[in-house]
């Protein structure tokens, strides 16, 4: 038995939005990886919760008119890694999230739950970060579109306000077309073990493949919170595929971060990390774009 | 506290049952219905020993409230059998490998290797592991396991080309 208090079980959004306005206490129920894991420790024992795990609505992914890809909160790892339409458009995405806990794990966490918990090692959170997703916050009194990059607060903090649930994740078509990406997570184990540093990284090269069009990274576990290094970006947008550009880029990266030591690794291993995920998801997204570096 | 009913099919049967809101689909399933090859491990999401299929997808009953399973189509170990009680091929597999020491991961790992030996497609050693590696097992080394999960898929391969 879990030991909760009160289980509010909406029929659907409205009556959710309703329900999380009314009961502000309450926690949102999505698959529960994160939340019945910390009932059970005892931590938070005793609480109530708003179970929106049955609501259809909020679960799948598609494609709206101007190209956008809308994944609705819901949706289950594996079922973002099997979607047609992530495979085609978005495959890093779906390699990143294949890399979760195990498969039962990847079966019932929801990538709605693994950016809301708000923890900076959680593995969507990365290449989310780095395809600038935007997300839709929904309140009975209305709906909130905010840049992932601005959801960050704090560790273990979102900026969900009174009564806001996450509705949707939508990545523009500008933001994934013709781009070819990345995820490494270091980790001890090869499964079921969260990441030391995770690097998620895409490209979108120029016409002729001599250089950089736009570079994007994103970081987990490299700062309290998932981050963007947008300096490192800065520095290798435009540059040429040479050999100089692998280090300029590793380099920069040092200045968007700020690790620590933790019980998995010091702040020493975890920037000798980022500089070298950095650099190999660079390379990888280089070569899986067709670009070929000094070539 | 709270009860609600909860519909569902459990191994080919359609069953219905008032339960606590806060039961897991462990204590469920294990004591509603004695289905007891669900074993309560870690009951944390870690071991995968309480592993059955949800609508053909492994999960976790430890970490799934009962109350979601309303509506699902729902397998345990205990379904793998036949009417007599004879075993699948897969279970002998295990018997036939050496996979089996102390046996309390062992309905865990068989479920979790059904979406590999069910599949048409091919699955290499390292996909095998990767498809169970949210089970543990203190006891075998995992070796045998993988070998009696290659040996059934093939087999059960090469009966579907001799049957065409
Ligand atoms: C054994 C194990 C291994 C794991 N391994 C990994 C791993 O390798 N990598 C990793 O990143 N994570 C891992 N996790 C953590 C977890 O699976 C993920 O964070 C998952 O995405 C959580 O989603 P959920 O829906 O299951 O969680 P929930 O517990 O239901 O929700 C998580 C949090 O988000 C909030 N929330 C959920 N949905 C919404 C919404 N739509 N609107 C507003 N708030 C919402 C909840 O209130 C809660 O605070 C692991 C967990 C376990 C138990
Ligand atoms: S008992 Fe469910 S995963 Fe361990
Ligand atoms: S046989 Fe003992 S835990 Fe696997």
């Amino acid at each position: 038995m879990y030991d909760f208090n009160n289980l509010y079980e909406p029929k659907d959004i409205r009556e959710a939005l309703q329900m999380k306005m009314e009961y502000p206490n309450a926690l949102i129920l999505a698959g529960g990886s994160d939340i019945l894991i910390k009932i059970r420790s005892g931590r938070l024992a005793g609480c109530d919760l708003i179970n929106i795990y049955g609501l259809e609505e909020l679960r799948g992914i598609c494609m709206e008119d101007d190209g956008t890809i809308l994944i609705r909160p819901l949706t289950s790892f594996s079922h973002v890694t099997a979607h047609p339409l992530i495979k085609q458009y978005i495959p890093t995405l779906g390699e990143a999230v294949d890399q979760i806990g195990g498969p039962q794990i990847r079966n019932i966490g929801t990538i709605g739950g693994n950016i809301c918990n708000g923890v900076t090692s959680a593995d969507s959170a990365s290449t989310l970060k780095a395809f600038d997703a935007m997300l839709e916050l929904s309140s009975i009194n209305g709906v909130r579109i905010l840049p992932y990059a601005e959801f960050s607060l704090g560790p273990g903090k979102v900026d969900l306000r009174e009564g806001e649930l996450l509705t949707g994740i939508r990545i523009t078509k500008d933001s994934y077309e013709n781009t070819y990406g990345q995820y490494l997570k270091y980790s001890m184990r090869k499964a079921m073990d969260i990441a030391t540093l995770g690097c998620s990284v895409n490209v979108r090269l120029t016409k002729d493949k001599k250089a950089i069009d736009r570079l994007r990274i994103g970081f987990g576990v490299a700062a309290p919170t998932p981050i963007r290094a947008t300096t490192a970006e800065t520095a290798g947008n435009g540059h040429v595929l040479d050999s100089s550009l692998l280090d300029l880029v590793a380099g920069k990266a040092c200045e968007d971060v700020n690790p620590r030591t933790s019980w998995r690794a010091s702040k020493e291993f975890r920037m000798h990390l980022i500089k070298e995920l950095a650099k190999r998801a660079l390379k990888t997204s280089i070569e899986k774009a067709g670009g070929k570096i000094d070539g | 506290m709270a009860k609600k009913l909860i519909t569902c099919t459990i191994n080919g049967e359609k069953v219905e049952n008032y339960v606590d809101v806060r039961a897991s689909l462990t204590d469920m399933l294990r004591n509603d219905y004695e289905l007891t090859s669900v074993k309560k491990g870690c009951e944390v999401g870690e071991c995968g020993a309480c592993t059955v299929l949800i609508n053909g997808e492994p999960f976790n009953s430890c970490i799934y409230l009962a109350i979601w399973a309303d509506g699902k189509d729902i397998l345990t170990l205990e379904g793998l059998t036949d009417k007599e009680g004879t075993i699948s091929d897969i279970q002998q597999a295990f018997i036939d490998e050496g996979a089996v020491q102390c046996g309390f991961c062992t309905p865990g790992f068989i479920m979790s290797s059904l979406p590999i030996i069910n599949s048409d497609r091919e699955f290499t050693r390292d996909e095998i592991k990767k498809n169970i590696s949210g089970n543990f097992c203190r006891c075998t080394g995992y070796q045998n396991i993988v070998n009696a999960i290659e040996k059934t898929a093939k087999a059960r391969k090469a009966n579907k080309t001799r049957q065409k």
